[in-house]
């Protein structure tokens, strides 16, 4: 705040903290003109105006109020630029990027600034920040069959992914089951980790322009015969012809991009799993308009400790049981 | 004891009585809102901020126009609890375009100001859609209007230099295509863009 209204703020406030206390001190002094406690000489219905006094009770909580506000304006910022002697502020207010919101909280911690933000975040680093970092020392495939481990891995997952996963972590439409062992982006602790953090852009293009309306029934019924699903086998046939549009990602063999470990995130198209369903409609639509898959990424959000035990909730809902050694 | 009786003035005379309680009254207004209204801290945007295009603007209409703002929130303050959930507390200087702001102060559902980037479009056009398709324990009422209402842009420029009044730096280019950038995009198209667009300054 500039000089000019952190006086602005001072000069307006003081005079009314004092105006009050004149104020008060004025009204407690008779000025009617009739003694206190009779009558004014207004009636009306019979009803009189008595010159009462203020009440006692009422004025000592006007004084209360006056000291309080006093102290308040010394102890905390609220003065124009008076940070108050207790130094204390709720957060780095007035912080105009990341970069600076990361450097303010560090001087706080390395000034041990009276932040109350900041102070909460430490104080609870120091208190949860060991517990997870001893997790975070243990291989995932150890951690996956820890009870402690999967239960903070459980109210992670509820809170951050059951919103598009499902709270059974089985998926929806255009949003992958988790518990079902196959994997767009690959299912090692290590490839589930990386998605994690980083997040995951899918991109199918629309081959609508590409195929026609014809040819996209024609792919559609080669897709479906891939997984072994009866269809027309002519269609399929002239479908089968133009595949090599989608080799180039989804494999020639159709066993999608992984199988060829490939980083596209192709799905394989021979299993009969359907990301965004397996009706020739829902195969035609996913052609005519491409399908835009996209996983958030929770390096920010979660902090790296936090996703190595969420990766190690994840790889065990598609392993129940640990793999004999 | 004086037998002048000033306040027995102000209280027969409603004109001085009004004028007096506004001297009152001005002195918070003057110490808790006209500073806000020049200083640095509240005036200027954050680093990299953008106005908000066309389509953006159309769906922050559009938010504005069903209400969302009764349920939803868009400013998460400064708590351990709310940081770790929605991200970086809301800072001043990524309001200082929103006229009027939509901070709002009831949250039945989640806090938005950090939304943006977070699901993908296909996840908001599910759940605007029918919010239980992807989340089976919300309440929150469907939308499925929005995806049949079509734009026509016909006041989106007009918009567009009413906020430019107001200091957002809109550039001529940006009015001058505001109304095709909109025309045929759903209603449904521009509240996803504007949902898209929360709070991602300070990300």
């Amino acid at each position: 705040m500039s000089s000019f209204w952190s006086a602005w703020i001072i000069v307006l406030t003081l005079p009314v903290l004092i105006g009050c206390a004149v104020l008060l001190k004025w009204n407690l002094t008779n000025h009617v003109g009739v003694p206190e406690d009779s009558t004014t000489g207004h009636e009306v219905d019979g009803i009189e105006e008595i010159n009462n006094p203020l009440p006692r009770w009422w004025t000592y909580m006007f004084v209360l109020t006056l000291v309080w506000s006093v102290y308040y304006l010394a102890a905390y910022p609220g003065l124009g630029n008076w940070q108050g002697f207790l130094g204390w502020t709720s957060s780095n207010q007035g912080v105009k990027s990341l970069e600076e919101s990361r450097l303010a909280v560090e001087k706080a911690k390395a000034e041990g600034l009276n932040v109350q933000l900041d102070r909460e975040v430490f104080k609870a680093d120091e208190v949860y920040g060991p517990v997870f970092q001893q997790f975070a020392k243990r291989d995932v495939l150890d951690l996956a069959y820890d009870d402690d481990a999967i239960k903070i891995g459980q109210r992670l997952f509820l809170q951050n992914c059951a919103l598009c996963h499902g709270s059974d972590a089985r998926g929806q439409q255009g949003f992958p089951n988790l518990t079902d062992n196959d994997w767009l982006y690959g299912g090692t602790p290590d490839k589930i980790k990386e998605t994690l953090l980083y997040g995951r852009k899918a991109a199918m293009p629309g081959w609508f322009d590409a195929l026609g309306e014809q040819g996209i029934k024609e792919m559609t019924a080669y897709v479906l015969s891939l997984s072994g699903r009866t269809v027309n086998d002519r269609e399929a046939e002239a479908g089968k012809a133009k595949f090599a549009l989608c080799a180039a990602c989804h494999g020639a063999d159709g066993k999608g991009s992984l199988a060829h470990n490939l980083p596209f995130g192709a799905p394989n198209l021979t299993d009969n799993i359907w990301l965004y369903g397996g009706s020739a409609a829902a195969v035609e639509e996913t052609l005519t308009k491409g399908r835009y898959g996209q996983m958030p990424a929770f390096k920010q959000t979660l902090g790296e400790d936090k996703v190595h035990i969420l990766t190690a909730y994840v790889y065990r809902l598609a392993h129940p049981e640990p793999a004999a050694q | 004891m004086s037998n002048k009786n000033h306040h027995d003035k102000i209280e027969r005379s409603v004109g001085l009585l009004g004028i007096l309680t506004i001297v009152a009254i001005s002195f918070g207004t003057l110490v808790q809102i006209t500073p806000l209204m020049f200083m640095d801290e509240t005036t200027q945007p954050v680093d990299g901020m953008k106005p908000y295009t066309a389509l953006q603007l159309e769906g922050r209409d559009i938010y504005i126009r069903e209400g969302c703002v009764g349920c939803h929130s868009q400013m998460v303050r400064p708590f351990r609890a709310e940081v770790e959930r929605y991200g970086h507390y809301s800072v001043a200087g990524e309001s200082v375009w929103d006229h009027p702001f939509l901070w709002g102060s009831k949250r039945t559902g989640p806090d938005l100001a950090r939304v943006g980037e977070r699901y993908s479009d296909d996840w908001h056009y599910a759940h605007l859609m029918d919010p239980r398709s992807v989340v089976p324990q919300s309440n929150m009422p469907a939308y499925p209007w929005l995806d049949k209402n079509v734009l026509d842009g016909k006041h989106t420029a007009k918009k567009m230099t009413v906020l430019q009044g107001y200091g957002v730096p809109y550039t001529e280019d940006d009015i001058a295509g505001a109304a095709e950038a909109v025309q045929g995009k759903t209603e449904m198209q521009a509240l996803i863009a504007y949902l898209q667009s929360l709070g991602t300054h300070l990300k």
